[in-house]
């Protein structure tokens, strides 16, 4: 129990806080305790939870990018024009066609990272910039509503007709969001490749000098979030029922915060996708509970910011300062 | 003569090269593309758009010397301008007299010190990350900025505070004679002071700074409470110059005032570059932004840009980095 705590403190921690405050909010507001507010956060919380474990594996490499929600919205854009050219396709074409530009986008980044030697906060602000801007000039900020009948369809996986009458219902957006989660829990847990990405995020000398190559570990970290990115903003455009140029702009940061609250850090080589999820969660339970308690979404961003850096600077405290007990634990050993 | 020469030159530093031969290809270029830009008209322009810009960055140099980052400074800005306009509004509104906007002066620049210290106590005990420290911050104060003024903005000042945007004393503009004073502040803060060399020992290397004894917590607390505090100018200068304050006001700043720092020659990782150089790199990019306003470029078009132009200079540098390694090999 004390090794679980030890090894797992960050995601234990989290989960205590999720509890404390469910808890708080099932009390304090007759709509949250419900299976269908339950569902509607997992609906809700499934694009930012993709981003977010693609985003890990970039903070477990020891990188950070700040341009993979614009990223994801120039896919959504171009992959609406792609489709619209070719007269339809399904959801295989959709993905491969999002997937493959979003890890071209997130390859530019390393490519420019590796090559230039540039640290990867530069360049991703760049890039940031360079999407965005030029998304914006060549769509000139027109949105697209007319999307195919495949990519806009609501496709309920689960659903339950509740007392009130209302249905509660998983929507397709959390089946990817499992398999993506999946996916990068065994990249990065039962492959050499994600050993190598946290030795490389460690210590990037001692992992070259051990014969990891540095090149490929920053492909691998940026593609993959750029893949993550391409499918989340496909996913969103799902959800939204249309393509936005600047809906995804800003979520980069809230994205980024869950993450690092979920355990991550800048500087690389530690994180766990289950922390990460729980982070996400943690953010869309607290905006969810504020938002029934009544309270005005202007205060929304002032709290969650608060939240943030209060955890911030909690979980780089040392745990043993904050929790005694084991602190005994460790001299005795 | 030659002594003249050299302190000019450690004045100025070997870093000014790169903005001087960007001065002359943005006058040039712009100048053949457009025959209204090298008219007094643009030159007055930017004279009193770069103070806005330059006091950010000034507050951006600080932090990214010691290695860090303050992704909060357009917010901490935002938050002292809103000190100002509501300390001016308790007493009056239009008819606030001079005592209440030394007061609100004073108030904004504690409350833009006091974001800065809470940054600084945090990354100097706790070794959080500078980037995500200011991040949590920034998305702090804009819900905060956004939550007292529901996101509208506030208006409506004594006519005494229009020449803190828009007079000039003997032609110079009077934003840009703030600017200019708060500049040499700096520059003598960082050569002259012991702050300022701990500032570049920090940056360097914090084990070392701190094994030679060093009180680096106190360094890193004192460089973003500064860094705060010049935020603060930058806000009271925006408030006058626009006659308002809203939340947002120069979020696009954020990414000009970091590539402003790298294009005067300041090292990404800390330690490294100069106040004067930065100040030339910020006149280049002022003169840059006018020149593509004077063209037609489109606001976005314009972003991207700078995206690129932030992606190039560091290119450059890489490049001529890799040359001089080149050359000393071959020597």
């Amino acid at each position: 129990m004390r090794r679980l705590f030890r090894t797992h403190a960050t995601e234990i921690c989290l989960l205590a806080v999720i509890v404390l405050i469910a808890a708080f909010l099932a009390f304090a507001t007759p709509r949250f305790f419900t299976l269908g507010n339950a569902f509607d956060l997992l609906n809700i919380s499934s694009v930012n939870i993709i981003f977010a474990v693609g985003l890990l594996v970039v903070l477990i490499a020891g990188g950070i990018d700040i341009s993979f929600a614009v990223a994801a919205s120039v896919v959504q854009y171009v992959t609406a024009l792609i489709l619209g050219q070719v007269g339809g396709g399904g959801w295989a074409s959709g993905l491969l066609i999002a997937g493959g530009i979003g890890t071209l986008l997130g390859a530019f980044n390393a490519f420019i990272i590796h090559r230039f030697k540039i640290i990867s906060i530069v360049v991703t602000i760049a890039t940031f910039n360079i999407y965005f801007g030029l998304l914006m000039f060549f769509t000139r900020g027109v949105s697209i509503y007319t999307l195919p009948d495949w990519w806009t369809e609501r496709i309920i996986l689960y659903e339950r007709e509740m007392a009130d009458g209302s249905w509660a219902e998983i929507r397709l957006p959390v089946l990817v969001m499992a398999i993506c989660v999946a996916a990068t829990w065994f990249l990065i847990r039962h492959t050499t490749t994600g050993r190598q990405l946290y030795a490389f995020g460690d210590n990037p000398e001692g992992a070259r000098r051990f014969g990891i190559s540095i090149g490929a570990m920053q492909f691998i970290a940026f593609g993959w979030l750029g893949l993550m990115a391409g499918i989340g903003g496909l996913i969103q455009a799902h959800y939204a029922q249309e393509v936005v140029p600047n809906a995804l702009y800003g979520r980069e940061l809230d994205v980024l915060a869950a993450a690092v609250l979920g355990g991550a850090r800048l500087g690389g080589g530690k994180g766990s996708v289950l922390g990460c999820v729980l982070g996400v969660l943690l953010i869309s339970i607290t905006q969810n509970g504020l938002n029934l308690m009544g309270v005005s979404p202007f205060a929304f961003k002032m709290i969650i910011g608060a939240i943030i850096l209060v955890a911030i600077t909690l979980s780089n405290s040392r745990i043993d300062k904050l929790l005694p007990i084991l602190k005994t634990e460790r001299r005795r050993r | 003569m030659t002594t003249l020469v050299r302190r000019t030159r450690n004045l100025l530093g070997s870093e000014i090269a790169g903005s001087v031969v960007a001065f002359v290809l943005v006058v040039v270029i712009f100048g053949l593309a457009s025959p209204q830009f090298l008219s007094r008209a643009t030159f007055g322009s930017v004279a009193f758009q770069l103070p806005e810009l330059g006091l950010l960055t000034l507050a951006m140099l600080l932090p990214i010397l010691t290695g860090g980052l303050n992704l909060a400074i357009t917010f901490t800005a935002n938050i002292a301008g809103l000190t100002v306009a509501w300390t001016l509004q308790a007493n009056g509104g239009v008819d606030a007299g001079p005592g209440s906007f030394l007061l609100g002066v004073a108030l904004a620049l504690a409350a833009g010190a006091a974001s800065g210290v809470v940054m600084g106590l945090v990354i100097a005990y706790t070794k959080a990350h500078p980037i995500l420290v200011s991040l949590s911050m920034m998305i702090f104060l804009r819900g905060l900025g956004e939550f007292l003024t529901r996101g509208g903005d506030v208006s409506g000042f004594p006519a005494f505070l229009r020449p803190f945007g828009h007079g000039s004393v003997v032609g110079i503009p009077l934003p840009l004679l703030i600017f200019i004073l708060c500049v040499a502040l700096w520059h003598v803060l960082l050569s002259r002071t012991r702050l300022g060399f701990n500032t570049y020992m920090i940056g360097s290397n914090i084990e070392a700074a701190r094994y030679s004894g060093v009180n680096t917590r106190r360094v890193i607390v004192l460089v973003y409470t500064l860094s705060g505090a010049m935020c603060a100018v930058a806000g009271i200068i925006m408030l006058a110059r626009f006659n308002s304050v809203r939340v947002g006001h120069g979020e696009s700043y954020l990414l000009i005032t970091v590539l402003a720092c790298f294009l005067g020659g300041v090292n990404p990782f800390g330690g490294f570059g100069r106040v004067i150089p930065v100040f030339a790199a910020l006149v280049v990019l002022q003169l840059f932004s006018s020149g593509l306003n004077l063209l037609g470029a489109n606001q976005h078009l314009a972003t991207a840009v700078w995206g690129i132009l932030l992606v190039g200079v560091m290119m450059l540098r890489w490049l001529a980095g890799h040359f001089r390694t080149v050359l000393r090999r071959k020597e």
